[in-house]
């Protein structure tokens, strides 16, 4: 089944084209890496499915409902993680848990629950009196990827997870978002080559806002003629080094 | 409901764990109130001047510590703005209503609360308890609003950055110098007394006093003028801000 099938998705500033008759076909349960250089429409395709945006022509189906038509039922069904960190500073992790359950519509009852459980799947229990300000940068993209699942989202969008970490930092969130494969479809856009390789069952590469090529990371390099993704990733996106 | 009363939950308590909330929102007042007390303590009778009398002195501190709400309202909107915790938000079920509803709730009963703690320190530095205290803190309320409203604007204009320097310092000079509570504004005269006289701010201080000395007849002219500048700044935010949350994202 689909969890994102886009048809004919385009987007259009004036006269600019950012994405360009964009057709995804996003299997339930998949991690799907979306890359692309910077103004390749890699955001822009994330804002219109995420409903943020209006699409200038085209539509798309998250879980079979329209993110033109049946916007609010999308909503319910989708969460964001944005590229920045974005907790509320002054919250503890608990709060700013309790908090997104609360405004996804879940009751105080519930709300205490589900970061309960959020807490304990991202290992957060001698952190979560904290305030989300005093924590390390980790830490806060750990909440802030606990904030975007804790509505219980079939559909996530990761957007730069891991940016700005080191090393040990973005293995220990590779380790949770891996933990979610199957359960929830991902849609990750990242710049860390290696981080889609390791992390997604397939990967889009797109340019100018189209979409160049998909596949699985061999795919990919058998596509492109190289052993190497990052190459591969050069060749499709047609950058010129 | 319930979700719009989840995010003014987070917005009180983000603004209420701010070490600034408590340095600006109650101390500075108090410390104004205490120094100029301790100014009209040294003002010899002959002088006949009546101004930091605690009775004209309080509704001015009360409608001046106000600013501080501007400031407080519009650091948390720009702050939102500014960062991707309101890309976070934008994709929630939160609607643009209950984006404004969440933003001003929580600042109405903390301006209460600093008009009430106003009221309570005056105590202590003479005034006479008498029944009229209660609605010369009640006529604090629309102030309230016309400042919560004002701050909804700069945030929604400005950011965070900026949100300091236009509602930390101008607004509140503006507060303070346009309100008569500092000096009469009719001793000046002229230009500016015609201009003070335009503006909200001596209407609020105004408002209080008559409150307080029992001239209940005279509240609702001036407070026309507060509730005017309130609605009509609150209905360009309002609108501003669906404006700039279709753009921001």
């Amino acid at each position: 089944m689909s969890a994102i099938k886009t048809n004919n998705l385009t987007k259009k500033y004036k006269d600019k084209t950012v994405v360009n008759a964009l057709n995804l076909d996003i299997k339930k349960g998949e991690i799907y890496a979306l890359l692309g250089v910077n103004g390749a429409g890699k955001s822009t395709t994330i804002k219109m499915l995420s409903c943020l945006i209006k699409p200038t022509s085209g539509d798309a189906e998250v879980m079979g409902k329209s993110i033109i038509t049946d916007e609010n039922s999308v909503k319910q069904i989708l969460s964001v993680s944005p590229q920045e960190t974005s907790v509320a500073p002054n919250l503890t992790v608990r709060e700013n848990l309790e908090f997104i359950a609360g405004v996804f519509g879940f009751s105080k009852a519930e709300s205490r629950e589900k970061a309960t459980k959020m807490i304990e799947d991202f290992d957060m229990g001698d952190i979560e009196k904290n305030r989300a300000k005093t924590l390390s940068g980790g830490w806060q993209r750990r909440l802030s990827i606990a904030m975007a699942l804790i509505s219980k989202p079939q559909v996530i969008f990761l957007d730069e997870p891991t940016l700005g970490l080191d090393v040990l930092a973005r293995r220990e969130l590779w380790k949770h978002i891996s933990k979610l494969k199957g359960k929830i479809t991902i849609i990750l856009t990242t710049h860390y080559l290696e981080e889609a390789e390791a992390l997604s069952d397939r990967i889009g590469i797109m340019a100018g806002g189209v979409l160049k090529a998909e596949g699985t990371a061999s795919e990919l390099k058998e596509k492109a003629g190289t052993a190497d993704f990052e190459e591969a990733f050069v060749r499709i996106a047609g950058v010129e080094v | 409901m319930r979700r719009t009363l989840v995010f003014a939950s987070r917005n009180t308590k983000e603004i209420l764990r701010d070490i600034f909330t408590l340095i600006f929102g109650i101390l500075f007042p108090l410390v104004l109130l205490v120094l100029l007390s301790a100014i009209n303590a040294s003002i010899p009778k002959e002088a006949s001047m009546t101004l930091f009398n605690i009775k004209n002195l309080v509704p001015g501190v009360a409608v001046f510590g106000l600013s501080f709400i501007s400031l407080f309202t519009a650091t948390i909107v720009s702050k939102d703005r500014c960062t991707s915790f309101i890309l976070r938000l934008f994709t929630s079920p939160l609607k643009p209503y209950q984006y404004i509803i969440g933003y001003t709730l929580p600042l109405i009963p903390i301006s209460l609360m600093q008009t009430l703690v106003c009221y309570i320190a005056s105590f202590f530095m003479g005034l006479e308890f008498t029944v009229s205290i209660i609605p010369a803190i009640l006529v604090n309320l629309p102030t309230a609003l016309l400042y919560i409203a004002m701050g909804l604007l700069c945030g929604t204009i400005f950011n965070d950055k900026m949100v300091g320097g236009v509602c930390g310092a101008l607004l509140t000079n503006l507060s303070a110098w346009l309100s008569s509570t500092w000096f009469d504004i009719s001793l000046i005269g002229g230009t500016f007394e015609k201009i003070a006289n335009l503006l909200p701010f001596i209407h609020a201080v105004k408002a209080g006093r008559y409150a307080l000395m029992g001239n209940y007849s005279e509240i609702l002219p001036e407070l026309l003028w507060v509730f005017g500048y309130a609605f009509v700044i609150a209905v360009v935010a309002v609108v501003l801000f669906n404006y700039k949350m279709k753009q921001d994202k």
